[in-house]
């Protein structure tokens, strides 16, 4: 122990509880008030530190305007941008003040189809990500919790599906399954939670060996109390992390199996315009404005996304050493 | 001459405002052969004066003062002979033997390692050295092919004096040598540093919050409080008539067994340990003294004479009283 | 009989403990091959209502485990544990209902509270647990209060990483307390802490013994806490208590020989330290006849020849226990401790 400094000194005037002055007339915070006054500061101090990490406010600054983005893409360009019937111009046109990223196969704007695209990119890797990561985080939760043969049984699935490649069940799952968003969300969904399963599992064994835990269970509290309110709250971050960083993953496959001619025919989205451009040819004829501007955007979003991962994850679980 | 002497040692965690200091001008000195206990609680800075005896602090950490071992300055000297002095002058047994052993290599390579480094011995004379200082330490020449796991605390402290004991020092310095230790286990030690000690005449400078531990092991005492050491004497005197309130409350703290005054009486301080980063004006012991005066909020006190051979900083020292 | 100076209730006069624990055996299965650790290996041991018993023993003696039997987080292999009178039942739901009138105190403060947990939450939760039914918060306030953390309502929203290490454990404390128990097990509730704060917490129980007539089984090697505090002494040694007896009698005037060598050894004792070699023994493999002969003092020196044979061959019966003092030794009983 360096006797000083570093370990926890006690922070001298921390997070101004206003001290109810004792004989005063008392005006009791409610247990609902202090839970939030508590989340409020808690709030603060992860801003305070995120703010910290430049790469991750670049992150942020990026998902901040590709979500404007989406969520204006209404008023923006119109939900009949994906309109074939009504195109404004003429099939691949090259860009033009009009047109400024030119035209697609049916004389559709490309511009406006990247900014509505948006919206379905967006949407889906946040569903899948987060259908991933719940059942991610239950499975090594109970599985963590438990623990003897339940666990191993458990845990030897996940190995199964660790090791199953995710894109071809992915594949598979959409190709037997009707072809909607959902679909795509629930293969990339199933496919993607056994890393996060395997890591939840980790930090649920080492949570649990914790002293905290055996004073819990000496207070009476059962399982269920055990798992809600010491491991989950302790796997969160972790949970947090795995999620921002998992959206960038679940974009780029929901892109791939739209590419694959596996997405909602009926919606735009990035990885389905660039099967659009394959299917139009623009690779062989050059058509680089209508390759590029959705590829740049998956890769753009995923880069956003795992910046800010990276950011949440050195924020909340110093102790990784998750470099800035 | 002294063979360490402490000289107005202070040591200061960052810098500008955020700056912390954790030891504020300690004077200490420690003849050739003796040996000195320094006591105090948490965050008191003791662990900081004995990394910052070989400069083994992080490179956040500013020191000013002199540490003068052999009449050599610590703090001066190059890095060539910091290692030097840091093999062969004096070395440091921690407290967490657990944490200080590599978990992955074998304990004999452990202790032969600085012997190797430095050529001053053939692998094969290393092997025969760690073995003789094994059974020096109380365990069989045979466990050099152990690792750490598979020694029990009190064996693994063993190890860490042998590694101490490795390039014959002068000083030893000790801190918490016994903290995590069981009773027996801990008077084990003990006895095993005290014989080694008085057999080689190294100095040893021991820390401990355990009062009586040190009265018990040393020759004189330093307690301190907040960065600075309040009394300082020998230690039976210290330990039996504390001047300083911070030394009574230290040694009263652990209660003699049969001594009908302790019974159902446990006795401790009101209060924490000051933070280093706010501390109190004045004497820094006053918020907590029991018997501090009104002037003691205002005055700081410094380390004056308390009788023969002794110093307390109290405002209750020497003068009126 | 008792020396006890001060009037004080009897406590743990045989009728009546609030907590006893019978021929209690706790047996760990080996692993990989090993045989079997009996760590905690015939017990008896009662905790009267008001009584602060010391359970006193190395670390690998099995006073944790037996503490942690007691308060049915580890399930005996056999043998009885009865609080109030009743055995303790291991269903889920019995098992609750017990845990709201006897209560955990941990060494590590530090460890025992969830980082992620304010003060108030650490100390509601045995409250939330139970469905407490009356004013949360104003039961929250009391217990820190009690706890000497005054006023609460300047900890509720601290971390306990604000909170120094005697603030901590008496937050923990406050915890145990909200849910009024009758008896409070503390695992070397001070073994972490600094000296200064170690008595103020000695000081609490105390008090609260006082007060509110809890009783406490404190669970440590530090012999100074027994004399500091208890009442009673028990001292444990390899899954067994080998002396036990009121306080002032077992520690001024040890009798079993390991007794006599724990108090030799602290630094303010007088006459010469009687330092045992080796480390405590492994709990799988347990000797036979009096499980101490192989460190003991006494029989190594010769002064047991009369009774050397009886040492190594002879178990030794179980203790009683209940107030009165009782040694488990063939020596001490054949009259050699003279």
């Amino acid at each position: 122990m360096t006797s000083s400094t570093t370990s926890a000194t006690p922070a001298p005037e921390p997070l101004e509880p206003p001290p109810a002055v004792p004989g005063s007339v008392r005006k009791p915070l409610s247990a609902a008030s202090l839970a939030r006054q508590r989340r409020k500061a808690s709030a603060v101090r992860f801003w305070k530190q995120y703010r910290t990490h430049r790469a991750g406010l670049y992150g942020l600054a990026g998902l901040v305007l590709i979500a404007l983005l989406a969520l204006a893409a209404p008023l923006l360009v119109g939900a009949d941008v994906q309109s074939v019937t009504a195109a404004p111009g003429t099939a691949l046109e090259s860009p033009s003040t009009e047109f400024p990223l030119g035209t697609d196969q049916f004389g559709r704007s490309l511009l406006g189809l990247l900014i509505w695209g948006a919206r379905i990119s967006l949407l889906v890797g946040l569903l899948a990500a987060a259908l991933s990561v719940a059942i991610g985080t239950l499975v090594g939760i109970v599985a963590g919790h438990y623990g003897g043969w339940f666990s191993t049984v458990v845990m030897r699935i996940t190995d199964w599906f660790l090791v199953m490649p995710a894109l071809v069940l992915a594949i598979v799952l959409a190709t037997v399954m009707s072809r909607s968003m959902w679909t795509v969300v629930l293969a990339i969904g199933v496919t993607s939670w056994p890393t996060t399963a395997r890591l939840v599992r980790a930090q649920t064994i080492a949570v649990e060996s914790r002293p905290y835990i055996e004073r819990a269970t000496a207070l009476g509290g059962g399982h269920r109390h055990v798992m809600t309110r010491h491991v989950l709250p302790n796997v969160m971050p972790l949970v947090l992390a795995q999620t921002t960083l998992g959206i960038s993953t679940a974009i780029l496959t929901e892109a791939t199996l739209a590419f694959l001619g596996l997405g909602d025919p009926t919606v735009v989205s990035w990885g389905g315009m660039l099967q659009d451009a394959r299917e139009a040819g623009a690779v062989s004829s050059g058509h680089w404005w209508y390759l590029a501007p959705p590829g740049i955007a998956i890769a753009l979003v995923a880069l956003a996304f795992t910046l800010c991962g990276r950011a949440v994850e050195s924020v909340l679980n110093p102790k990784l050493g998750v470099g800035r | 001459m002294s063979l360490l002497e402490v000289r107005d040692l202070r040591v200061t965690y960052g810098s500008g405002a955020a700056a912390v200091p954790a030891v504020r001008g300690v004077d200490l000195t420690l003849e050739a052969g003796t040996k000195l206990g320094v006591a105090g609680e948490s965050g008191c800075g003791k662990s900081t004066l004995a990394l910052a005896l070989l400069r083994l602090l992080p490179a956040s950490a500013r020191l000013e003062g002199e540490v003068l071992l052999d009449g050599e300055d610590v703090l001066a000297m190059s890095w060539g002979r910091l290692r030097a002095v840091r093999w062969a002058g004096a070395s440091i047994v921690f407290q967490g033997a657990m944490h200080s052993l590599n978990a992955v290599h074998r304990i004999g390579d452990q202790i032969a390692e600085p012997l190797l480094v430095h050529g001053r011995a053939t692998p094969a004379a290393a092997r025969a050295r760690v073995g003789e200082l094994l059974e020096h330490v109380g365990l069989p020449a045979a466990r050099a092919a152990a690792y750490p796991h598979e020694l029990s605390g009190g064996q693994r402290q063993r190890v860490m004096i042998a590694m101490a004991l490795a390039c014959d020092p002068r000083l030893i310095v000790a801190d918490e040598p016994t903290t995590a230790l069981d009773v027996m286990i801990q008077a084990q030690i003990l006895r095993l540093i005290e014989g080694l000690v008085a057999e080689q005449s190294i100095s040893l400078l021991m820390i401990s919050h355990d009062l009586a531990v040190l009265a018990d092991t040393c020759d004189r005492l330093a307690v301190m409080y907040a960065g600075r050491v309040v009394e300082e004497g020998p230690a039976r005197e210290v330990y039996e008539a504390a001047a300083h309130p911070y030394g009574r409350a230290l040694s009263s703290a652990f209660p003699r067994i049969g001594d009908p005054a302790s019974r159902r009486a446990p006795r401790g301080l009101p209060g924490d340990p000051p933070d280093p980063a706010a501390l109190p004006g004045g004497c820094t012991f006053h918020p907590r003294c029991p018997v501090a005066l009104d002037a003691c909020g205002e005055l700081d006190q410094e380390l004056r004479e308390a009788g023969a051979g002794r110093r307390a900083a109290c405002v209750h020292v020497g003068s009126a009283s | 009989m008792r020396t006890d100076t001060t009037a004080r209730t009897e406590p743990g006069t045989a009728t009546g403990a609030l907590l006893s624990a019978r021929d209690l055996r706790v047996v760990f299965p080996g692993r990989r091959g090993a045989p079997p650790a009996r760590a905690v290996d015939g017990v008896d041991l009662d905790v009267g209502a008001g009584e602060i018993v010391a359970l006193v023993g190395e670390s690998g003696c099995g006073k944790t485990t037996l503490a942690r039997s007691l308060l049915g987080l580890v399930r005996p292999t056999s043998g009885t544990v009865a609080f109030d009178g009743k055995p303790l039942a291991y269903s889920s739901g019995a098992l609750r209902s017990y845990r709201k009138r006897a209560q955990l105190v941990l060494q590590d403060p530090s460890g025992s509270l969830n980082p992620r947990h304010t003060v108030y939450d650490a100390v509601a939760e045995g409250l939330r647990i139970h469905g407490y039914a009356g004013d949360e918060r104003a039961a929250v306030a009391e217990a820190l209060a009690r706890a000497g953390l005054r006023p609460p309502e300047r900890f509720f929203l601290r971390y306990p990483h604000e909170l120094s290490g005697g603030q901590r454990q008496r937050v923990v404390i406050a915890g145990a307390l909200v849910l009024e128990p009758e008896l409070i097990v503390a695992d070397e509730p001070v073994a972490s802490l600094d000296a200064s704060v170690r008595g103020e917490i000695l000081a609490l129980l105390l008090r609260l013994r006082d007060e509110l007539g809890l009783s406490a089984l404190v669970v440590t090697h530090d012999l100074g806490l027994a004399w500091n505090i208890a009442d009673r002494v028990a001292v444990m040694y390899l899954g067994r208590v080998v002396e036990t007896g009121p306080v002032e009698s077992v520690l001024t005037n040890p009798r079993h020989p390991y007794t006599r060598a724990l108090l030799s050894v602290l630094p303010e004792s007088e006459g010469a330290p009687v330092v045992l070699t080796g480390e405590p023994p492994d709990p799988s493999r347990i000797p036979s006849g009096c499980r101490f002969h192989a460190r003991c003092q006494v029989l190594a020196s010769g002064a047991a020849e009369a009774v050397a044979d009886r040492c190594r061959g002879e178990d030794l019966p179980v203790l009683p226990g209940g107030g009165a003092g009782a040694v488990a030794c063939h020596w001490v009983k054949g009259g050699g401790a003279g």
